[in-house]
């Protein structure tokens, strides 16, 4: 690319321009920097969930970082002499004791601790609402199988990681479901012992547990999560964002911004708010007050004890599964086996593997770049409320003895409530789903096929009273309209099709003339408002094919 | 695959891909002459983008756009404002302003200096965030872009000469013929595998050697302590009352299996108890000792509600029959909490008259073999 002679313009004039190509010599990087700022992102809000995932990893690797400066992960005794009066002369493992410290004698460690717990439960819901996202939408079909199923262990890492992270603090609460975990380990068959004395170092609770799950929470889980974190990116900018289906967007295109500077600016405010919404949290919310647990004794806990909200439906699981221990030639499979490590790996693995079988049911080996409306699949759709209704039902039986306790319910009335809704309501909410979803498809083709209601009533010269319907375009001689539904939202308000007008700019004054707008719906063809939409008033050739009203 | 070769597919590739790229190669001296603005257009259609509608931002000069300005100003403004307060707070505490550390019972500034960093640096982002969003929604130009895919299967050309490369590349390795060459290397590859793994054999241990899964630091004649190390005669404790007691040894109430609830139960309550077989003599008159650690998952069973004489463990809600041997009456529990034999010392303390008859806390697969064992 060296020419000769170089044209005035080309050249660099500024300092940064020189370092520019300084730059450029040595690297040639010009295209390929000019491809990613001219990359289209598709627009949509819910194309935002996974970026708030994002974001606040960040803000968990920033804060996590600062809170490894005065984290001890040891389970040594030590007597707190720390600024905490309540605990001062209290036996504690040094762990408890150095959280401690962070929450009352580091400054500003308080915030950070609390920011980075307001982060975790701000990470792993906005995967799990941001994996719903991509289910209702189909997105995870061809060619996106990889990312969903990476997305999928992002989301087992990140609970993983939340789990290690809450038990590092050895406070009593979360030493109780550190307690719990090792009786999930110890449930394993065959080789349940094995496996809790290599994790535990022993016996419950042994030495280690805390040193090894703060290098897993620190750098194992981490390392694996950033790797995975970066291939989902990576993959995402090969294959392209998908797209929602509307005017000019087709299989083979993106619309939306160029990645520079408008995405990048809106990605950045996100980032900020993301991370304004943790600070805020974190400063003014309170979290896992561990100084109110206390150190863990095994011999103590306290009453409405809950683990972080993404723990929830394993403890409801193992609050409503019935008391069946399986016995077989003296060997026993405790029933705490079944809820706790059966159940979520089947769960996984339904949703490792639910693109496969989708395609494998469906047929549908084609690539797919358009979204689809969860109301037009309706199976899909269905299935995927159904696993919601069924986690909810776990999540809240994980707090049923608040729930007993806060509404006076018996609380074995709660367990037998969750047990028998966890059988019933997902076949009903399938139902359910199914028929609304029809019920909105047939409304769209309805609105396309007959217009809009647009709440005018008109007395016909027969005396019959019509309402008149707004065709959405162009209509046969029966008055039906001709547009084909395209997966795209149906306008269904006069309002959508700008029949108020829009509202003047302006939040305390207005800002422009109310002329400005009055001259926009000139710009509309105006149409007489006639049909009613119904056989009657012009109905289907097979209803006795009565002409049409005249139109103009 | 030399690089050359690469550069060359790519940049031809590259062009391409894109409609009419014979019209996008301008001269030098029309390159030269385009603008920021042109270049920027024509960047965009070498890299198959349209750039469709450019919806302007307000006028300059505009009402709209010195509204715009200052609302996006006045965010950056306390964006920084913040920020200072949150340096300001940070370290003005304990040098100009009053001492952060929470006291019990201390100054309302303790109390507030969390919160008041929490606000100060929520906002101070909050403001940037939100200032970039009226940014770049007020005056930048709005524009819809539209850049082709080209997904799918790659360029028959492109798939057949990196197959034929990875094959030939293959066949001139020669592992295909060198048959001891070849299985060799699967030798080594797999011993060097069992290498990398075996070292982590280092975490296992076995779990049937000691006892540590079926003893408990329980045992004949050992004195049952209260969590403050004193011991419990027979007049100590109320009826319907519960103790945790543990075992009297080295940090006995500090392990993870010893603690036991011990409790004296109501008179009306004692003519109801039908204690399962075995152990009918495991109790001292009107005291029983059960496992304080859940069989279900291992929580310390703590509410103990001596009307119906049951026990409820927190965590999962297994409710144990005090009365019938700490069977249990409802919940995911399958197992009775197992029961401390115990009797009264000649000093007139209550003592445990052996470890427990069976391990406690939760199952596992050979928890009865190991029990025989």
């Amino acid at each position: 690319m060296s020419a000769p002679t170089v044209p005035p313009r080309s050249a660099p004039v500024t300092r940064v321009g020189h370092a520019a190509a300084d730059f450029d010599d040595r690297m040639t990087i010009a295209a390929p920097l000019r491809r990613t700022l001219n990359k289209v992102f598709p627009e949509h809000w819910s194309f935002l969930l996974g970026e708030i995932a994002l974001y606040s990893f960040v803000v968990l690797l920033l804060t996590g970082t600062y809170l490894t400066f005065f984290f001890d992960a040891t389970m040594q005794e030590v007597v707190y002499e720390g600024s905490y009066a309540p605990l001062r002369g209290v036996e504690m493992s040094a762990a408890y004791a150095s959280s401690l410290d962070i929450s009352f004698d580091v400054r500003g460690g308080l915030l950070m601790r609390q920011i980075h717990h307001w982060a975790a439960l701000l990470f792993v819901a906005s995967i799990f609402v941001h994996m719903m996202r991509i289910f209702f939408t189909g997105a995870f079909r061809k060619p996106r199988e990889a990312n969903w199923t990476i997305g999928v262990l992002l989301l087992v890492l990140a609970t993983l990681e939340g789990f290690t992270g809450y038990t590092l603090p050895d406070d009593l609460l979360s030493g109780t479901g550190l307690r719990i975990a090792s009786a999930i380990i110890l449930s394993v068959p065959v080789i349940g012992t094995w496996a809790h004395f290599a994790v535990f170092d022993g016996a419950y609770p042994g030495e280690e547990i805390i040193g090894r799950f703060y290098i897993a929470h620190v750098l194992l889980i981490p390392g694996i999560l950033l790797l995975l974190i970066a291939v989902h990116l990576l993959l995402l900018i090969k294959q392209k964002h998908t797209q929602f289906a509307g005017p000019g967007k087709t299989e083979n295109n993106v619309v939306g911004h160029r990645f520079y500077p408008v995405f990048m600016a809106n990605g950045g405010s996100l980032f900020m708010v993301v991370f304004a919404v943790c600070a805020a949290l974190g400063g003014l919310i309170q979290t896992n007050p561990i100084w109110l647990y206390g150190p863990y004794n095994p011999a103590q806990v306290s009453s409405g004890s809950q683990p972080d909200w993404y723990v929830g439906f394993l403890d409801g699981s193992t609050r409503l599964f019935p008391a069946w221990d399986i016995s077989i030639f003296g060997y026993q499979i405790p029933a705490i086996f079944w809820p706790t490590a059966v159940l979520p790996g089947i769960l996984v693995t339904l949703l490792l593997l639910y693109p496969m079988i989708e395609r494998r049911l469906t047929k549908d080996n084609a690539h797919h770049n358009l979204l689809q409306r969860p109301r037009d699949v309706p199976v899909r759709t269905s299935l995927g409320m159904m696993m919601i209704i069924f986690y909810m039902v776990l999540w809240i039986s994980g707090g049923n003895d608040l729930i007993a306790d806060k509404f006076n319910i018996s609380l074995n009335a709660m367990t037998w409530i969750g047990r028998i809704g966890l059988v019933v309501l997902p076949p009903i909410v399938y139902v359910a789903t199914y028929r609304l979803c029809l019920g909105l498809q047939r409304h769209d083709r309805q609105v396309l096929e007959h217009g809009i209601e647009t709440g005018i009533i008109r007395r016909l010269p027969s005396g019959e009273f019509i309402e008149v319907h707004q065709p959405l375009g162009p209509v046969d001689e029966h008055g039906h309209g001709l547009l084909q539904y395209g997966g795209a939202p149906v306008p269904k308000k006069m309002n959508s099709l700008g029949g108020a007008g829009r509202r003047l700019r302006g939040f305390f004054s207005p800002i422009e003339e109310p002329a400005a707008i009055k001259a926009a719906p000139a710009e509309r063809e105006e149409r007489e408002l006639t049909g009613s939409g119904r056989p009657s008033d012009g109905g289907r050739p097979s209803d006795g094919g009565r002409p049409a009203d005249p139109r103009p | 695959m030399s690089i050359d070769h690469r550069a060359g597919a790519h940049g031809e590739r590259s062009v391409g891909n894109t409609a009419g790229s014979s019209d996008l190669a301008p001269t030098r001296e029309q390159l030269a002459a385009m603008s920021h603005a042109e270049l920027d257009m024509l960047g965009a259609r070498l890299d198959d983008t349209e750039v469709v509608v450019l919806s302007n931002p307000p006028p300059p000069g505009s009402i709209a756009e010195k509204r715009a300005e200052r609302q996006v100003a006045l965010c950056f403004g306390l964006a920084t404002l913040f920020a200072f307060a949150f340096v300001i707070v940070f370290w003005g505490a304990g040098w100009f302003l009053p001492d952060w550390e929470y006291e019990v019972g201390g100054s309302a500034f303790g109390t507030l200096f969390t919160p008041l960093l929490g606000l100060t640096m929520g906002s101070a982002l909050a403001f940037l965030g939100i200032g970039i969003v009226l940014w770049a929604k007020k005056l930048m130009p709005h524009e819809v872009a539209t850049q082709g895919r080209h997904g799918g299967a790659s360029d028959p050309v492109d798939a057949q000469t990196a197959g034929g490369t990875i094959m030939a590349g293959f066949a001139r390795t020669g592992l295909a013929r060198h048959n001891i060459v070849r299985r060799s290397l699967l030798g080594a590859a797999g011993a060097l595998g069992l290498l990398a793994i075996v070292p982590l054999g280092g975490l296992i241990k076995d779990p049937n050697r000691g006892r540590e899964l079926v003893e408990t630091a329980w045992d004949e004649g050992i004195r049952l302590l209260r969590d403050d190390g004193t011991p419990i005669r027979p007049s100590d404790m109320q009826p319907g009352s519960l103790e945790t007691v543990f075992p009297a040894v080295e940090g006995g109430n500090r392990q993870a299996d010893a603690a036991t609830m011990l409790i004296r139960l109501r008179r009306e309550q004692v003519e109801a108890v039908e204690a399962p077989p075995g152990q009918e003599d495991f109790g001292w008159e009107d005291y029983l000792a059960f496992s304080k650690i859940c069989t279900h998952a291992g929580c310390p069973v703590s509410l103990y509600e001596q009307e119906t004489g049951r026990i409820l463990c927190p965590c999962h809600q297994s409710q144990f029959d005090v009365t019938r041997g700490a069977s249990p009456a409802f919940g995911p529990a399958a197992r009775a909490l197992p029961q401390l034999p115990i009797a009264v010392d000649e000093e007139g303390f209550f003592v445990a008259r052996s470890d427990y008859p069976e391990p406690v806390g939760p199952s596992f697969w050979n928890r009865e073999k190991v029990e025989e064992g």
